[in-house]
């Protein structure tokens, strides 16, 4: 335990960057989400045919390499070479952007048909019936998943250290490599790992009864500070209620 | 180029219609198909300004489908709609007449308002935010002018004290009742009923019955109304479109109707809607 204590501040640092490299790349991510899964919504074929590129590229490369390859790659190509701890940002980000765009996609088509005839009927246009009446409700729908991938995310970022960024894991490992204390290096990040992902958590879950709320839900799992704690339980889906 | 012996550009003249005005809605030969269904056959009618028109038939004979049209939720597979003597369905393109652009439609619809059957209020937003965001953002009115016009409106349905309320905190009946204000609020002059008090319990149906008669006699809005509510629509109605397969089987005064069909179809759908207990 002394062992861990008394290094806290190194893992702190590693912590640190691990938190800026989450909130980076799911910021990014989220911007690219919402822009690509939104034009993926848009009957005309080519800013839908834009989306699905997007989606199927940043999709099928795998995260590590994307990362690789703006780090190693990219300089060699451009002669610019990116901040390590940007690249792994753009590369996270255009990654986790890209399940994002489907998220978004699908939560905007599960928004009902009727929701959108009405918003014509008040003959709003398409970026109003977008702003004022689909995403807002398609949001309460996003966020669940939205909450998961933020999680992944953060958990990816554990291989930054292969290009050189000083994360927690890279603490852990410097930990290990100067004391030999293999088991106890890695419990420390092991820990911070889970608090930051707890942390990750909880915001979600706030956003998300947030979201229920504006949407007149009583939040699924119920509501109270404890309820934060609990996973939520039911989705009640708001029909024509009383 | 359509060669001129097909006058499709210019409105059909004298097709029913009201007492000598000029007709405000034209439906001129107007076919709607989904696939291999033919849900609106070729298709006659005109509504007078300030007419209310009752549209009765079974289901699945194109009586909605002729309010979506009029709401542009739909586009004509063939025929063209007319609205006020110009194209609505379609816009002008030097002499013929091409399918409306997006656009087009924008400019044309600000006339029309429309209840659904499931009121389709935003859950989104309180029943102010429903009723004010559309003036708001659509006809750029002043914040103030727009609340003040919900107040008024919310009064007229009886719900001043749920302004503040969720839709989700309202019965079916109040939800419907704060969709006719919130098509109010745009002020149309074309107002489309769609089975409005189909999804209510029967105990909430009047509520919502007694706001549409009072539009009747206070307004002189053109009302399009499809419904199973036979005495509403004997009350408020100037003329009854009795609808089969996509065509007018029978029309007239309701009182003629609803007295004294004088087509076996009618006969038959009035004697089934009855004995149904509407």
């Amino acid at each position: 335990m002394d062992f861990l204590i008394q290094r806290l501040p190194l893992y702190l640092d590693g912590a640190w960057v691990t938190v800026q490299l989450t909130l980076g790349g799911s910021a990014l991510a989220f911007v690219l989400a919402m822009f690509f899964g939104t034009m993926g919504t848009i009957r005309h074929w080519l800013p839908r045919a834009v989306a699905t590129v997007y989606v199927e590229v940043f999709r099928g490369i795998a995260a590590l390499v994307l990362m690789f390859w703006m780090a190693f790659a990219l300089p060699q190509l451009s002669g610019f070479q990116l901040d390590d701890r940007f690249a792994a940002i753009l590369a996270l980000g255009l990654n986790v952007g890209a399940y994002g765009a489907e998220v978004v996609r699908s939560s905007i088509n599960a928004v009902p048909r009727a929701q959108v005839e009405a918003a014509v009927a008040l003959n709003f246009s398409w970026s109003q019936r977008m702003r004022l009446v689909v995403l807002p409700q398609a949001w309460a729908q996003m966020l669940p998943t939205f909450g998961n991938l933020v999680i992944e995310l953060m958990k990816a970022t554990a291989v930054v250290f292969l290009i050189g960024v000083v994360d927690l894991t890279a603490v852990a490992q410097q930990m290990r490599q100067s004391t030999g204390e293999t088991v106890i290096a890695f419990v420390g990040a092991f820990v911070l790992y889970y608090l930051i992902a707890q942390v990750l958590i909880l915001g979600m879950r706030l956003l998300e009864r947030r979201a229920n709320r504006k949407l007149g839900r009583t939040s699924p799992g119920g509501a109270g500070p404890l309820a934060l704690l609990r996973p939520p339980a039911v989705d009640t889906r708001t029909g024509a209620g009383k | 180029m359509p060669p001129s012996d097909t006058p499709k550009h210019e409105q059909p003249q004298g097709v029913g219609g009201g007492p000598g005005d000029q007709p405000l809605i034209v439906f001129d030969q107007v076919v709607k198909r989904f696939g291999d269904l033919t849900v609106l056959d070729h298709l006659d009618f005109s509504v007078a300004p300030g007419e209310r028109v009752t549209l009765i038939g079974p289901s699945g004979s194109g009586k909605t489908t002729i309010l979506r049209l009029l709401m542009t939720l739909e586009k004509v597979t063939e025929g063209v709609i007319w609205v006020d003597g110009e194209p609505y369905s379609h816009m002008r393109r030097g002499s013929h007449l091409s399918p409306a652009s997006e656009g087009y439609l924008r400019q044309r619809r600000k006339r029309v308002g429309m209840v659904f059957q499931q009121f389709n209020l935003f859950p989104n937003m309180t029943v102010r935010q429903n009723i004010i965001e559309a003036p708001v953002h659509v006809l750029g009115k002043p914040k103030d002018e727009a609340n003040a016009r919900a107040a008024e409106l919310l009064e007229m349905v009886g719900l001043s004290d749920k302004i503040d309320a969720h839709p989700t905190q309202l019965s079916g009946g109040q939800q419907q009742r704060v969709a006719i204000a919130r098509a109010l609020a745009m002020s149309p002059e074309i107002l489309l009923l769609d089975e409005v008090t189909s999804a209510l319990d029967p105990e909430l149906v009047a509520g919502v019955l007694d706001v549409l008669r009072e539009i009747a006699e206070t307004t002189d809005i053109t009302m399009l109304c499809v419904t199973h509510e036979m005495t509403f629509a004997r009350d408020v109605s100037h003329r009854v479109l009795m609808f089969d397969q996509g065509r007018i089987a029978e029309e007239g005064p309701p009182e003629q109707i609803f007295g004294d069909p004088r087509e076996e179809r009618t006969k038959s759908f009035l004697s089934s809607v009855l004995d149904n207990g509407h």
